[in-house]
Order: structure tokens, then C-alpha cells, then sequence
């Protein structure tokens, strides 16, 4: 199964729900988009669910970090929640894990943006 | 494909395209060999992302997805490891020259991970360059006796 992406709102801050693979090609591709379109919106406040997310490469971290940056960069927020073990080991042997906002529950994420 | 059955070692081995399909159909091929190893659950979650990574420089950055170069992976199994070789015919790299993606000025970069991965998920690691063109990576996992 390749990557599935649906966002809703709560308040102010918009949840990314991704399930699936993030694998380089149309995984990590429709990833970079809908954050990319997220931001272009003006969108500053968003919460990655990678709950439902059973794998992630290389390339699919390169996207995490990515997404981090560009949010940062126009002056907005991007944290995760939800990590499963195996994506919560790649960002920790990669060094990423300190680097992201990682949350474990919804409604305690959402405060954390306020 | 090729199958060589000689002693307790098996070998299989295909010649695949220069697309991201053939990403798939390695794991799928190494990992086949691996599960009926008796390799354990991790394990081949380990071993399948090591081949996928290996299987996308080779594509990608080796191979730079040209229709007239293929990707020649080969499985083999021997009753203490798993030995994997897969070999691209593009113009190589330089292994010392992979920025260490754990380095500080490094960590925000969006790529340079996919070597250190299959570092950290395999037991053995091995590059060279082939001649003319081309670079062959070899990979091992061992069998953890019970």
C-alpha cells in the first residue's frame, strides 16, 4: 500500500493524517506536496499523525525534514505524533528525534501549538 | 532468474530494470530467501530497508534510471548468514565522500542517509568499484543461533 493523506482541522491547527508507506517516489512525493500546499495556504500550526504509518525510508525521512524546514521557514510549526517503534528507532539512530516535537497524544499536541 | 543449489548454500539472482518498481521486486526477492532463513521478524524488516536503500542508490544515483543499464541482485544463503550483492552499471562513487549524515551541519539535510541506514541495519558492509563501470555493494546479515 502506498501512502494515504487526509488532513482535518482542530482549532487553529491542521492534522495530517498519514497511513502507509512514505517510500521514495509517489509515497514521498504526495507527502512534499500536501505540506507544500498546506504552507502556500498560510497554514503555521501543523500536527503530522504518522500513527497509521507502517514504513518509512531514507527518503521518506528526507521528507519529514523537509516538511520541518519549510514549515519553519515561514515562520509556522511542524510536530509529530503518533510515532510507531520502527519510525520512532530510524529518527532516533538518525538523530532526529530531538530535532522534531513528537507527541503521543492528540489533544496534548494540539495545546502544545498554543 | 537464476537458482544455484550447491551444499547447504542457495543462491538467486536476477537482472532488473533501472526503475522503482525494481526496488520492489528486490526486497521481495531477498526477502523470500530471508524469511524461509528463518531469519526473525526485525531482522527482515531490517534486511528488506537495507536492500531498498541499496536497490535506490543503485537505481538512482548509479544507474540514474537509464532503460539500457540494469540492476544484477543476487541472494545467497548459507546456513550462518545472508549475503546480499547488488550492482549497478553507473559511473560509482566515492563511499569516504557521503557526508556523515549524524554531523551537526548535516542533520536538517534532506538526503544522504540511505548508506548509513544499510550500515546500521546489516552486519557487513562492502563496496567496490567494478570495471569498466559500475558499483557492486554486498551486503550480510547473520543467522542468530537460538
Amino acid at each position: 500500500m502506498s501512502v494515504k493523506l487526509s488532513s482535518r482541522q482542530v482549532g487553529d491547527v491542521a492534522v495530517l493524517d498519514v497511513s502507509g508507506r512514505i517510500t521514495l517516489g509517489e509515497g514521498s512525493s504526495a507527502l512534499r506536496d500536501t505540506l507544500r500546499d498546506m504552507v502556500s495556504k498560510g497554514q503555521k500550526k501543523i500536527l503530522l499523525n504518522l500513527g497509521e504509518v507502517s514504513y518509512i525510508d531514507s527518503s521518506g525521512i528526507g521528507e519529514l525534514v523537509s516538511g520541518f524546514t519549510t514549515v519553519a521557514n515561514h515562520g509556522g510549526q511542524m510536530k509529530l505524533l503518533g510515532l510507531t517503534k520502527r519510525v520512532k528507532d530510524l529518527l532516533q539512530i538518525t538523530k532526529l528525534y530531538t530535532v522534531f516535537d513528537v507527541h503521543d497524544d492528540e489533544a496534548g499536541a494540539i495545546r502544545s501549538f498554543a | 532468474m537464476g537458482k544455484n543449489t550447491g551444499g547447504e548454500a542457495e543462491t538467486v539472482d536476477e537482472f532488473l530494470d533501472s526503475t522503482l518498481d525494481s526496488v520492489d521486486s528486490a526486497e521481495n526477492l531477498v526477502l523470500d530467501v530471508a524469511q524461509k532463513a528463518g531469519f526473525p521478524e526485525e531482522d527482515l524488516h531490517k534486511i528488506g530497508m537495507a536492500v531498498r536503500e541499496s536497490m535506490v542508490n543503485a537505481v538512482v544515483h548509479g544507474n540514474q534510471y537509464s532503460a539500457h543499464k540494469k540492476v544484477h541482485v543476487s541472494v545467497s544463503k548459507a546456513p550462518d548468514r545472508l549475503t546480499v550483492t547488488i550492482a549497478d552499471q553507473g559511473k560509482g562513487f566515492d563511499l569516504e565522500k557521503v557526508p556523515d549524515p549524524l554531523a551537526d551541519q548535516n542533520i536538517l539535510r534532506f538526503s544522504g542517509r540511505g548508506m548509513f541506514l544499510i550500515r546500521a541495519f546489516m552486519d557487513e558492509l562492502q563496496v567496490r568499484r567494478l570495471s569498466p563501470l559500475g558499483t557492486e555493494v554486498t551486503l550480510v546479515k547473520y543467522l542468530e543461533r537460538k
